[in-house]
């Protein structure tokens, strides 16, 4: 911005954004996401995908798994503010590539068509586990797990297998081996 | 069995048990249980605002003066959004506020009743954190917790909805229990290791600054004893943030004056060549550090924070320490003191090449201005307050603008929690009301406001509250016809298109004040002056001071637009001699 005319620096700096997965252990009282997903969107975070729920019932616990992109000191950033938040636990941040953690996700498809058609589906999700959920002459539900991308790439080769409706959840992660994030 | 309390009763008794001794507030349909009980708490005085926005800004003025959480009390609805801007402000300048606010009763909640409105909604971001209670039941605990969160750590403020049928509703009550952590969230977090880092930094340095800010405020008197005791000790220069003022005299002469966009000369420029910044509890806020990509590049810095979040923000720093101020800076005296007992003389020598250049840029005077016979330069006017006022330990508050700046550059603070201003929102209209609640916290003290003609008319009507409350403030206006700072930036940066910056039609505040049946004084020129502020200060009884000043007058010194620190425009003596041609070419 060569002629700027405020007293704000403007930045044109590029930085590199990197995938992270936030893991937030939270009370599950009323309002809470809204803090967690405020805190993104009011200083300009971003979320690929979230997905919570509770998982402990007797301590009222739930965890919050939030993909985001953000150059090293965004994520940093992301870790602190979410710290500071009063009902906030714990937050472990795992980064994409980090093969010591598990992530996935989950995705349910729907494929209308001949059973020519609906086997080929199945055979097409393989690799995947595949689970029918349901089944009708006409078509069939079929879960699979997966990481984000692979979900993405069967999401599009199943439409030429007569797919009509994808529902998808945010990633979950888990460490590897016996330890637990403290 | 023990006696059962109405939610309404319980709001006073925990109020009580956390010593509270005043609230601000304004009354309305969602919190009339809690107004019922009022007059059975003595020992809880209420002040009636005019505005809830005034509530809130006088509660800030009243912690910040006091160091105590400023209590507000307010109803649903508008009640509530009126408050957002001051909770915002404290949320902004770390101020710890307790916002009690009335709402619909709870199966009216989400109907849009009557005054109904999300408030916890609303004031998510604004706020610390905040509280719906839906059973009487939490009641208590929740109101203790807003107390706890607002004041330990980092303060902020915080508020807790209350449904008129809670209000009603009747349980017993416990008195808190004993300091419990919260959350784990304990404050101090560094080690020893990360003390004896930080003096071998000081030791080896030969061109340190301290750079200090609210923190030391926040983290009470103690914290501005053991930063003076440190500062001698080492003999390094000091500067300070807009909100950092007091914590160091402000005429002493290790002191540098306030640095940032409209700081010396000397801090300035010092922060930028220095080879050790100490940062002591401020937060690289962008009035500070100026072009984020050219702040002082070649220095070490060091940065003692409470709020971890606060930590490479904006600078990556080489050293942080997370802990209170107080706490950080007694460990560190402490351990220098055994350590390096002869440090400021062994240091002397080698700092002295630095304080030689500092005295050079001292001599810039870059806080001068051209005087005039005929009108009141507005500096010259704060200079003689302050003159006059020097010996009486006098609590100042301001608007936000132009006046703001003049009052932090020519007022000299030698105290702590005397300076009450909006640094982070800016918010205008700030200063009457937080002057209002200084008072209520400093009965026998002189308050002034310094203000301009346009932020005063944004919460003007406070006057009222101060009229009643028998409240001596002072609201000393620097009247330039002109909202003063943003006509400053359209002659510097928008080619002099003075676009809506005129306020054609101002009050005769000396009339204004008349009908708020408190005194009104005005001064037109310079010879007058001193004899109009001793007739204010003469004056027990609320005063607004008309000071009709020039009206184009601009502040300086200045840091433009995206530049570093050692790139800042002087005043106009300093143009005139360097001849820049090209109106404003320096500017953009």
């Amino acid at each position: 911005m060569p002629n700027s005319k405020s007293a704000y620096s403007f930045s044109n700096k590029k930085e590199k954004f990197d995938t992270h997965i936030i893991v937030v252990w939270v009370d599950n009282e009323a309002g809470v996401l809204a803090r967690v997903v405020g805190l993104f969107s009011g200083r300009g975070y971003n979320i690929e995908s979230l997905a919570v729920a509770q998982v402990d019932e007797k301590l009222k616990i739930s965890r919050i798994t939030i993909v985001t992109t953000g150059t090293p000191q965004v994520v940093n950033q992301i870790k602190l503010q979410l710290r500071k938040l009063v009902p906030v636990h714990k937050v472990a941040d795992f980064k994409r590539e980090d093969k010591a953690v598990i992530f996935k996700e989950m995705a349910l498809f729907k494929i209308v068509g001949p059973n020519n058609k609906l086997e080929g589906a199945l055979k097409a999700c393989k690799k995947y586990n595949p689970v029918i959920l349901d089944k009708t002459k006409q078509s069939n539900v079929i879960q699979i797990t997966a990481l984000r991308r692979e979900i993405d790439k069967m999401a599009n080769d199943l439409k030429k297998f007569g797919l009509v409706s994808v529902s998808r959840t945010g990633a979950v992660a888990m460490t590897r081996g016996a330890d637990i994030f403290k | 069995m023990s006696k059962l309390y109405s939610g309404a009763e319980i709001v006073f008794k925990c109020m009580e048990d956390q010593n509270v001794d005043h609230i601000f507030g304004y009354p309305g349909g969602a919190v009339l249980p809690i107004y019922d009980e009022l007059q059975n708490f003595k020992s809880i005085k209420h002040v009636l605002v005019r505005h809830e926005q005034g509530a809130g800004h006088a509660a800030e003025g009243y912690a910040r003066s006091s160091g105590k959480p400023g209590i507000i009390l307010v109803t649903s609805g508008p009640g509530a959004t009126n408050v957002v801007t001051a909770l915002t402000d404290a949320y902004m300048d770390s101020i710890p506020l307790v916002c009690i606010s009335g709402q619909v009763p709870t199966h009216l909640i989400g109907t849009d009743a009557f005054q109904e409105c999300d408030t916890t909604g609303i004031t998510r971001p604004c706020t610390k954190h905040n509280w719906l209670v839906k059973d009487i039941n939490d009641l208590a605990e929740t109101i203790h917790k807003a107390f706890e969160v607002a004041t330990t750590g980092r303060p902020g403020p915080v508020l807790v909805d209350i449904p008129k049928d809670i209000q009603f509703q009747k349980t017993k009550y416990n008195r808190p229990k004993k300091e419990k952590k919260l959350n784990g969230k304990s404050h101090n977090h560094f080690n020893q290791n990360s003390i004896d880092d930080f003096i071998e930094l000081m030791s080896k340095s030969s061109k340190p600054i301290f750079y200090t800010g609210g923190g030391v405020i926040n983290s009470g008197p103690k914290a501005s004893e053991l930063l003076k005791e440190l500062v001698y000790l080492t003999g390094f220069p000091i500067t300070s943030t807009l909100q950092g003022l007091g914590s160091f005299p402000g005429d002493d002469n290790q002191f540098l004056g306030m640095l940032g966009m409209h700081g010396t000369y000397e801090a300035n420029n010092a922060m930028h060549d220095c080879d050790l910044m100490i940062n002591i509890g401020a937060r690289f806020d962008d009035r500070i550090t100026g072009k984020i990509d050219e702040f002082s590049p070649n220095s070490k810095k060091v940065h003692i924070d409470i709020d971890p979040s606060s930590i490479n923000k904006n600078v990556k720093v080489d050293l942080a320490i997370v802990g209170d101020v107080k706490t950080v800076l007694s460990s560190t005296l402490k351990s220098l003191k055994q350590k390096k007992s002869k440090f400021l003389k062994s240091n002397k020598q080698k700092t002295s090449k630095w304080w030689e250049k500092i005295q050079k840029w001292r001599s810039v005077r870059s806080l001068d201005y051209i005087g005039s016979e005929e009108t009141i330069k507005p500096q010259y006017a704060i200079e003689r307050l302050y003159e006059l006022t020097k010996d009486k330990d006098s609590y100042i508050t301001t608007e936000v603008g132009q006046h703001q700046m003049w009052a932090a550059q020519h007022y000299k603070f030698n105290k702590p929690n005397r300076w009450m201003t909006s640094g982070g929102l800016g918010t205008m209209g700030y200063g009457l009301p937080a002057a209002v609640g200084v008072q209520v916290a400093h009965p026998k003290k002189l308050v002034i406001d310094i203000a301009g003609e346009a932020s005063v008319l944004m919460t003007i009507q406070e006057m009222s509250t101060a009229v009643q409350y028998n409240l001596p403030i002072k609201i000393f206006i620097l009247n330039n016809q002109y909202m003063g700072m943003v006509r400053q930036w359209q002659e510097l940066l928008h080619d002099k298109n003075y676009s809506e910056s005129y306020t054609a039609a101002l009050p005769d505040f000396v009339k204004l004040a008349e009908a708020y049946n408190c005194v009104g004084i005005r001064a037109k020129t310079p010879e007058e002056l001193d004899d109009k502020i001793i007739e204010m200060l003469n004056t027990d009884r609320p005063v607004i001071f008309d000071c009709m000043v020039d009206k184009v007058e601009n502040c300086f010194p200045m840091i433009p637009s995206g530049k570093p620190h050692n790139q800042m425009i002087l005043g106009p003596k300093d143009q005139e001699s360097k001849k820049i041609t090209g109106k404003g070419k320096s500017l953009v």
